[in-house]
């Protein structure tokens, strides 16, 4: 069974429908939607794509913090009114060139965004369960920050890639929105449910932080007239990250390959055995 | 030249935004600068400490205009025209902020005995990273995305925006001088393949740091490229340099970022190539005039992402540029 963005929802129904189900085929990283104790549980392996999304998704990790720090999508709006004789102030962006990136989340797609501030001449921290080899921190140029707290008081741009998993859901709630610098951007490319949105309303409405840009929110989308659509300083964008041809194909064919392998009874290559995250 | 620096130096400015900031509080303690401003003044913040007095010059050209010792242009703004220069016979210098000084007749101006000044390097890293930014908001649709998210009758988002990968894309960038470069510095790390033309071939080491081959030829870059950067100046050479023939070379799924000047492009051509599919889509940062008319067809095309000259438009850079400004001006 191919399984993308939480469809079809496989639960106890659908299963016992399907005997000889060998594998649940998982388009994408995430697996948080899949219960995959219970499926495995069931002699069913599941398997995902954790590299074929990798380098869109640290893109568009990049565009995100760059359309929000620049102003993109209210200059544009500027720009289509032909009567404003004068840039108006609130079109004054934050310089991301030499800013300080704060990575929360190392893993293949937090990695790769490292490797592409680096060119920004940014500072670059992280934060992560583990830590990374010296090699790995000098090619990427990324120092660890053991403690969040200390990654979020010092960073600019603050950038979320964890997984969901039981210990980083509502990992970014009041207390760590406070530590941030109020000139702060935060960036979420994981899942919606990693951040507190009623304290990130709150952060946002107050100043506490500059802006927010969500490739991803909880419910998605949310709910019409929920206070983070009203906000002027938060961008967002329908899940985008992996939403390239080219991605698709390669996760598509990773998916293939996963399935094939598996009901073929070879050595499966993206496995999940047990809760996967960075 | 000697410029008088004594308390009661005479300077002309624009009435625009950096001002009202900066309230003068970054220029150095020991000068008192007193401003004209060339146009009505808006309401601006007073600073407490702000040492600068304010007059508005049109009002009374006569009883400031032979005070004013130096312009200063930002935004294009003021003309340095002779109807303005005429009234200001104590001139010494225009500086400009910016690099770009295309919309300056520097042998007219220098006919006059003043000198011109210009703010080179401060600009080049946040107009790079607007070149970065136009480029993946088109490739990935930032807009056409936010829009789906934020709109009243989304209840579920049926068909997300498909984007181009510009990861291990190719990029061809027209113009390798300092933002330019600055340009190959960051899409390294996107893993694009770099290509540039330029007039003067980069060394070796300058190529290699950045992954970077040259094109001798124009078309090479253009056929091959999935994004064209044009980061060029403006001058005779690159006036009209992308016309019909070489929108006709590029792939139909390329996308051109123009972050120079609206000239470098023959509008028209480009309006005709975003119609008909010949190129995919483009993002400019510059038109010609600014701002575009209202009726002009690049405001109504879809893969058409317009910013209103926002290159260097951060307070870090503005900052910086106003310093540079005024030790241009000091150094005079």
């Amino acid at each position: 069974m191919f399984t993308r963005s939480c469809c079809p929802t496989v639960d106890s129904s659908l299963l016992s429908l399907l005997p000889s189900l060998k594998v649940v085929s998982n388009g994408g990283a995430g697996v948080d939607h899949l219960d995959v104790p219970f499926i495995t549980g069931q002699g069913v392996k599941v398997t995902n794509t954790p590299g074929a999304v990798s380098g869109s998704a640290a893109d568009v990790a990049m565009l995100l913090l760059l359309a929000s720090a620049r102003k993109i999508v209210e200059s544009l709006k500027t720009a289509e009114v032909p009567t404003a004789a004068v840039l108006p102030e609130r079109l004054r962006g934050v310089e991301v060139t030499g800013s300080t990136l704060g990575i929360i989340g190392m893993g293949e797609i937090g990695y790769k965004i490292a490797q592409r501030s680096k060119g920004f001449v940014m500072t670059i921290l992280y934060h992560n369960r583990t830590r990374r080899s010296v090699e790995e921190e000098r090619v990427g140029g990324a120092t660890f920050c053991e403690s969040l707290d200390d990654l979020l008081r010092r960073s600019d741009f603050v950038v979320i890639a964890v997984g969901l998993a039981p210990d980083t859901r509502g990992l970014i709630s009041h207390r760590e929105l406070s530590r941030m610098k109020p000139g702060a951007t935060l960036v979420n490319i994981s899942r919606g449910q990693v951040v507190d949105h009623d304290a990130l309303v709150k952060a946002l409405q107050s100043g506490t932080i500059r802006a927010a840009a969500l490739d991803v929110t909880h419910p998605k989308p949310l709910p019409r007239g929920h206070p983070l659509l009203g906000l002027r300083s938060v961008l967002i964008t329908p899940h985008i990250g992996g939403n390239t041809y080219a991605a698709i194909n390669r996760m598509s064919q990773t998916m293939l390959e996963n399935a094939l392998a598996a009901v073929t009874s070879l050595p499966v290559p993206n496995e999940v055995k047990s809760r996967r995250l960075n | 030249m000697n410029l008088d620096r004594s308390p009661s130096a005479w300077f002309c400015v624009h009435q625009s935004p950096p001002w009202s900031f900066t309230a003068f509080n970054d220029f150095p303690r020991s000068s008192r600068l007193r401003v004209a401003a060339c146009t009505r003044l808006v309401s601006t913040p007073e600073s407490g400490s702000s040492r600068a007095e304010k007059r508005d010059f049109l009002r009374d050209p006569q009883l400031y205009g032979e005070k004013i010792q130096a312009m200063f242009v930002w935004d294009f703004k003021p003309a340095a025209e002779a109807s303005l220069l005429s009234s200001l016979p104590s001139l010494k210098v225009v500086a400009n902020g910016g690099v770009g000084i295309d919309h300056l007749d520097v042998p007219y101006i220098s006919s006059l005995g003043v000198k011109v000044t210009n703010t080179p390097n401060v600009v080049d890293e946040a107009t790079a990273d607007i070149a970065m930014a136009l480029l993946l908001a088109s490739a990935r649709k930032v807009v056409e995305g936010h829009q789906i998210a934020t709109d009243p009758k989304t209840t579920h988002i049926m068909q997300c925006p498909m984007g181009e990968e510009v990861s291990g894309a190719t990029l061809g960038i027209v113009g390798m001088g300092n933002i330019g470069y600055k340009i190959a510095q960051r899409s390294k790390g996107f893993d694009m393949r770099i290509l540039y033309h330029n007039r003067s071939r980069r060394s070796v080491e300058d190529e290699q740091a950045v992954g970077a081959s040259y094109c001798q030829k124009i078309d090479d870059l253009l056929k091959q490229s999935d994004f064209v950067v044009l980061a060029v100046n403006l001058t005779p050479e690159t006036t009209g340099l992308i016309s019909q023939r070489e929108l006709s070379l590029m792939r139909s799924t390329a996308t051109l970022v123009n972050i120079s000047r609206g000239l470098v492009v023959e509008q028209d051509a480009l309006v005709t190539a975003l119609r008909s599919g010949k190129i995919r889509a483009a993002a400019l940062d510059v038109t010609h005039p600014e701002p575009l008319p209202r009726d002009h067809p690049l405001l109504g095309l879809p893969n058409v992402l317009i910013t209103p000259h926002v290159g260097t438009n951060t307070y870090t850079t503005t900052r910086k540029m106003m310093r540079r400004w005024y030790k241009m001006l000091w150094l005079q």
